[in-house]
């Protein structure tokens, strides 16, 4: 089942790409879930997409341009939407949250335009929208790969700042910590996350890989560390079982990486309500 | 050091919207003084802690602290801080006790260092003060409101600071570790010598251990030492029966300012 992974370029691609963002993405995804940001990875997902749809206008439109991985510039309005985020929310001191849906309207607001403009509503736009195990190029992977590495440097450099800033604002402010900075920094990490995460889950999905282990992971877990692990675990999992199957299937991989979140999310509700119940009946509550 | 001021308000003024919250405040904590800070419901006292911890800028006035101006503070591993509503942090958060209190050392390492296995020691040792060490597994949001604030006493004690500023730090501790948790502050204050600064609205138990009084009412209606404050009291509330409660008499305060 695994051995044509090992043998095509472009699924070793996808291998090796999925098993970096199914590391980074519930890593982060965990920071983003219980500072209760879910959906600025939605919105910043959307305006990933509206940056695709730029490059393909490009390339369409500009003779000069040609064979722009449209990977990039989404990866560059996504950074862009997490500082314009960061800006409106700060306009809108008691109704934060509002930042969120200026951005992902505005976002697909645009995208839909800058798409039609260039005609690109075609299987191209499909796997942008839900992944693809044959999209991602070598120099995809790479790229991938830096982000990984500056990801993980940083979250384990700035880890005791970013517990204590998603724990109790007013205790980070009296530690001394530079919440602003961290907060900047955390969210230009989700932005180039997202867009890493694109090619495999997909833009509609992306945020999926990033909090529905999470969601798993807050069942069981004892610590804060543990929520960790097993978020990454379970986002691994899902990676690759998912990638797996959308090969063999022939489906985009975005649907299966997320059923099998899914599946995992069900079977820790469920398992920890029997061993819940199976405890009382012990002791006869 | 000959000026031993841990906190200095110099006539500091502050609103929110329109109205003064706090009104040409003037009052100063020494090293080593236990202070406790009373006053009605919407007096400034919170307001006022605030300010001394930076989280608010003085419309017109100053504050050191530890001889500097708030607003280049960064000496933070030497302040505890014990916020007024312990719901204020992120309550479905998945961190176990342990890794709570250890939060506490932030400010102590700084950044770019790391905990190590020497800080979960300390850790341990902090809640063994509060009597929480049994709970270091536990996560905290499946705690008691009384059990998560023992745990962020402990949290603010871990880094050993030199001044601790509580903000009613005992709402929904009961009775027997309101006492303890009075005995543990004395401790800290004579062994240790921390300089403590605490808003209360139990006036009667807190003027009992506290060597300094400060009345909040917009202004500081009364600065002094706890004996003095019960002379001030004694004074200007002859005419209140003996019966009648600490409530009462707290309120009372508020009429004369
Ligand atoms: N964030 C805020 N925005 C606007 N007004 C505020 C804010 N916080 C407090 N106030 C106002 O400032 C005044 C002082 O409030 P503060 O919280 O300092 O009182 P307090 O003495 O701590 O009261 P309590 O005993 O109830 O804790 C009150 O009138 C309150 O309405
Ligand atoms: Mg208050």
């Amino acid at each position: 089942m695994f051995e044509v992974f090992f043998k095509y370029e472009f699924l070793q691609n996808a291998a090796v790409t999925g098993m970096l963002v199914g590391l980074v993405g519930p890593l982060l995804g965990v920071f983003i879930v219980v500072r209760r940001l879910s959906l600025i990875a939605d919105a910043l997902s959307h305006i990933t997409l509206t940056g695709i749809a730029a490059s393909l206008l490009l390339e369409k439109k500009v003779a000069m341009i040609t064979d722009l991985n449209p990977v990039y510039l989404g990866m560059v309005f996504s950074v862009l939407g997490a500082v314009l985020i960061e800006r409106i929310r700060k306009m809108y001191k008691n109704y934060e949250e509002l930042a969120i849906p200026i951005i992902l309207s505005g976002g697909i607001g645009l995208g839909v335009l800058l798409i039609s403009l260039a005609d690109g509503f075609n299987t191209d736009l499909f796997s942008y929208l839900f992944g693809s195990v044959a999209a991602v190029s070598r120099s995809n992977m790479w790229t991938v790969l830096i982000i990984t590495i500056i990801v993980l440097v940083i979250v384990v450099l700035f880890y005791k700042e970013l517990f204590v800033l998603s724990f109790d604002e007013d205790h980070a402010k009296v530690s001394g910590v530079k919440g602003r900075w961290i907060h900047l920094l955390f969210i230009l990490m989700v932005a180039l996350v997202i867009a890493s995460s694109m090619q495999v889950v997909g833009i509609l999905l992306v945020s999926a890989l990033m909090t529905l282990p999470v969601a798993s992971a807050l069942k069981i877990a004892k610590s804060f560390k543990q929520t960790i692990a097993l978020s990454v675990l379970f986002g691994e999992t899902s990676v690759l079982i998912g990638l797996v199957l959308a090969y063999h299937l022939s489906v985009p991989p975005g649907g299966t990486i997320v059923m099998i979140t899914i599946l995992i999310l069900i079977v820790t509700i469920v398992s920890k309500n029997v061993s819940t119940s199976f405890f009382m009946v012990k002791e006869g509550v | 050091m000959i000026d031993c001021k841990i906190v200095k308000v110099n006539s500091v003024s502050f609103k929110y919207e329109k109205e003064w919250a706090i009104k040409h405040a003037n009052f100063t904590v020494d090293k080593g003084q236990f202070v406790a800070m009373i006053g009605p419901n919407g007096s400034g006292k919170s307001t006022l802690v605030n300010l001394i911890l930076g989280f608010i800028k003085p419309n017109i006035g100053s504050i050191q602290v530890f001889n500097q101006s708030i607003k280049q503070f960064d000496d933070w591993k030497e302040i505890g801080y014990i916020s007024q509503q312990v719901n204020r942090f992120n309550g479905g958060f998945p961190a176990s006790v342990l890794e709570v209190v250890k939060s506490g050392l932030v400010s102590r390492l700084g950044m770019f260092r790391f905990l190590k296995r020497e800080h979960t020691q300390k850790a341990i040792e902090a809640l063994k003060i509060v009597e929480m060490e049994k709970f270091a597994k536990a996560k905290i949001g499946e705690l008691s409101g009384g059990q998560q604030q023992r745990v962020f006493i402990a949290r603010a004690l871990v880094s050993d600071p030199s001044l601790l500023i509580l903000d009613e730090p005992t709402v929904g501790i009961d009775a027997k570790h309101v006492n303890d948790f009075y005995d543990l502050l004395g401790r800290l204050n004579k062994k240790n010598g921390i300089t403590l600064l605490m808003i209360s609205h139990d006036i009667g138990t807190i003027t009992k251990h506290a060597t300094h009084v400060v009345c909040v009412n917009k202004a500081i209606s009364f600065q002094g030492t706890s004996d003095e404050y019960k002379q001030f009291n004694k004074q200007n509330f002859t005419h209140v029966h003996e019966h009648m409660d600490q409530q009462l008499i707290h309120d009372h305060v508020e009429v004369t300012s």
